[in-house]
């Protein structure tokens, strides 16, 4: 790996990352792991600049949610605060024709799918499940119970292949976002397995946030989490998560390959979750300021700016007018959001069959009379 | 005539012979054909594509279907053994159930999961329960089985067909027992998937089984009969939802209702079918609805799973309790 040192106290994890983009704003221009990879990026000033805009965007949004919880409108909210780079990166490595499988997190991959970043309110404002069309954005539902859509994206990806959507630079490919807690469970493992066996086109791609709400790294894993794709027959990579540059250009790579018909990858995105695992928890408990703020002065957002910023890619106008279109877009979500409808109570009945069943018809038209029965009353 | 597992068998290839989007997986299916040679010949036939040999773990095999099938394809998967579906149980029950739910309509997951299910055939643990009330309780899951080869024929291409999660559960100790097929019957003619069957008629008291049982209470009907008793049995077929209006006619004009399985009798479905018919028959009833279940213990040891297994006797007990109320 490119920073192939670990050094006590240093901000390299043991074993090294691929990092494009130190967190002073420094670009590295290529990086060449111990297989032989080299990987850079060869990005436009208009898209830095885009890239920037989505960092602040999906922040911004994201703190605005945290606010609207807190407020007591949302029932609760999985804050992706650190994790911009991670899913920004990742997220816009994607193609029309890739499919992601999300866990309960992914509101800057959401946005950049091209999703109204207003879906995943109504699942945590408690007016729907989850509202999007998966098959329409390429972009499946949330998925609570940890693990459990790495499966899916598995069974998806082993489709692109029986439909022969492989094999070529225009393939389709297929990725499955999941964190650290995650790589614990049977499920993982066996669609690391499966995607092994079948040589499904799919990144892996882990976000280690190093922990599972209060359960640290170390309750997971005593080796680094990368190395286990070798046991199950294809490469892993770590890379630094909190770099854009470089989480687009690993994650790139990796869905390039399966696209062109070499399998799976599993990318671990090394991150910090700077805030609590949702608004229901407090971290506080569990983690130390000191390390908080270590990880601080490895901001996604900061790095990039300082980037921008030297290279004057970007000056001061630019950065304060995305400051204020996120901010205009976040204001713009909180009145949606506080407009969002509760559902009709009779809506409880939908969509449990595709083409309905006799007994939950029954149960909806008795609900119904029930209802109609207060009206008028003193209810 | 054919066996129940042969007829099964051809409703898989008359199922894949008709949408190009239907695949087989399972553990074993491939080259084997299954450990009831249930897929016999159809990898051989249609590929190793369509008829997937699947690593062994049961997760995998329903969590990769789901991704399948969000792909556009119909996966049927194959359970080895009713005792094996737990390890695929939060697969099912959180994910295959809720997808359509969740999605507000968007995700359809029209996949079959195949369970061999039951006892009698003298297996070790783990390959004789009966764990349909698990998923008749889960919303958004179909349950259903068979009891005879001209249903589990038509069933099975049903289920397949539907865009519902459906839970086919085979009645094991049944794959043997022979029966007219029509091979050629059309699918659009068949009874609804959901539907009741009144598997013999009578007018002095009401037997509703399923699956393996089926053939028991036919047995205690034919015995009963030779006292001047004329049983009406009623294949459920379908266990979620249950055809309630088949059952309530019935019951309403014998008067009297045994439900018959062997899953364990504690919140098993013949107490939900108990409660329904006492909420809707009440006054029709000339004695409480009765069960006749399995003992609420793990499965026994096949030596002695006949004791453990509602048979004749034990059914014909009930109905005299029910006439001596």
């Amino acid at each position: 790996m490119a920073k192939g040192e670990s050094v006590a106290g240093s901000d390299i994890p043991a074993g090294g990352f691929v990092q494009l983009l130190t967190p002073d704003g420094e670009r590295v221009d290529t990086v060449t792991t111990a297989d032989g990879t080299t990987y850079s990026v060869d990005f436009t000033d208009e898209e830095y600049r885009g890239l920037y805009r989505d960092l602040v965007t999906v922040r911004r949004l994201d703190s605005e949610a945290v606010a609207l919880q807190r407020q007591g409108e949302l029932g609760i909210w999985a804050s992706l605060l650190g994790q911009e780079a991670a899913q920004v990166g990742s997220g816009r490595a994607l193609r029309p024709q890739d499919m992601a499988f999300p866990t309960y997190r992914e509101h800057g991959v959401l946005y950049c799918r091209g999703i109204d970043p207003i879906m995943p309110f109504g699942l945590f404002r408690g007016v729907d499940q989850g509202g999007w069309d998966p098959n329409e954005f390429k972009f499946n539902t949330y998925t609570i119970v940890i693990g459990s859509q790495t499966l899916h994206a598995t069974g998806y990806a082993m489709g692109v292949t029986m439909d022969g959507k492989t094999g070529s630079a225009d393939g389709e490919a297929v990725i499955a976002y999941f964190g650290d807690g995650a790589t614990s469970q049977g499920e993982v493992n066996e669609s690391f397995v499966w995607s092994g066996v079948f040589n499904a086109p799919i990144v892996f791609f882990c976000q280690n946030n190093q922990y599972a709400i209060s359960e640290p790294l170390e309750r997971q894993t005593r080796v680094p989490l990368y190395q286990r794709a070798g046991g199950y027959g294809f490469p892993g990579i770590r890379v630094d998560g909190n770099d854009v540059l470089a989480t687009y250009a690993v994650t790139r790579a990796a869905l390039d390959n399966a696209r062109n018909g070499q399998g799976p990858t599993l990318i671990e995105a090394y991150t910090y979750r700077m805030g609590a695992h949702t608004s229901s928890d407090d971290p506080t408990r569990y983690r130390n300021g000191s390390e908080v703020e270590a990880w601080k002065a490895k901001d996604p957002i900061s790095r990039l700016k300082a980037f921008l910023s030297k290279q004057k890619i970007a000056k001061k106008d630019f950065f304060a007018e995305v400051d204020a279109e996120a901010n205009r877009q976040a204001l713009d979500l909180r009145e949606r959001v506080l407009e969002m409808p509760d559902p009709q109570p009779v809506t409880l009945f939908d969509n449990v069959y595709p083409n309905g069943s006799p007994e939950i018809d029954a149960q909806r038209t008795a609900f119904a009379e029930y209802q109609a029965s207060f009206e008028g009353s003193a209810h | 005539m054919i066996t129940l597992g042969k007829a099964l068998n051809h409703g898989l290839r008359r199922a894949l012979e008709d949408d190009p989007k239907v695949v087989i997986m399972g553990e074993d299916v491939g080259k084997l054909g299954g450990v009831f040679r249930i897929t016999d010949a159809l990898q051989k036939d249609f590929g190793e594509d369509r008829v997937i040999d699947t690593p062994l773990a049961e997760a995998g095999i329903i969590g990769t279907a789901v991704g399948l099938a969000i792909r556009g394809y119909r996966p049927v998967c194959e359970i080895q053994f009713d005792g094996f579906v737990f390890p695929a149980y939060n697969q099912i029950v959180a994910q295959v159930a809720k997808m359509h739910y969740r999605s507000k309509g968007k995700v359809r997951l029209p996949l079959v999961i195949r369970i061999p299910f039951g006892g009698g055939i003298g297996a070790v643990e783990h390959h004789s329960e009966s764990p349909e009330a698990y998923f008749a309780h889960t919303p958004g899951l179909k349950v259903v089985t068979c009891a005879n080869p001209a249903d589990a024929y038509t069933m099975i291409q049903q289920a397949i067909a539907s865009d519902d999660p459906v839970i086919f559960f085979e009645p094991k100790r049944r794959y043997w027992e022979k029966g007219e097929v029509d091979l050629d019957a059309p699918l659009s003619g068949a009874f609804p998937l959901h539907s009741a069957r009144v598997a013999r008629p009578g007018t002095d008291a009401t037997v509703l089984a399923y699956g393996p049982m089926v053939r028991v209470a036919l047995d205690a009907a034919t015995a009963a009969a030779e006292d001047g008793r004329e049983l009406e049995v009623i294949d459920l077929r379908s266990l979620s939802p249950i055809d309630y209006p088949v059952i309530f006619e019935s019951v309403r004009r014998t008067g009297r209702a045994i439900v018959v399985h062997e899953a364990p009798g504690n919140a098993g479905l013949g107490a939900e079918i108990a409660a329904r018919i006492t909420e809707e028959c009440f006054y029709s009833l000339e004695a409480p609805v009765l069960r006749v279940t399995g003992y609420d213990i793990p499965y026994p040891a096949a030596r002695i799973e006949e004791e453990y297994l509602p048979d004749l006797d034990r059914v014909l007990d009930a109905v005299d309790r029910s006439f001596g109320w």
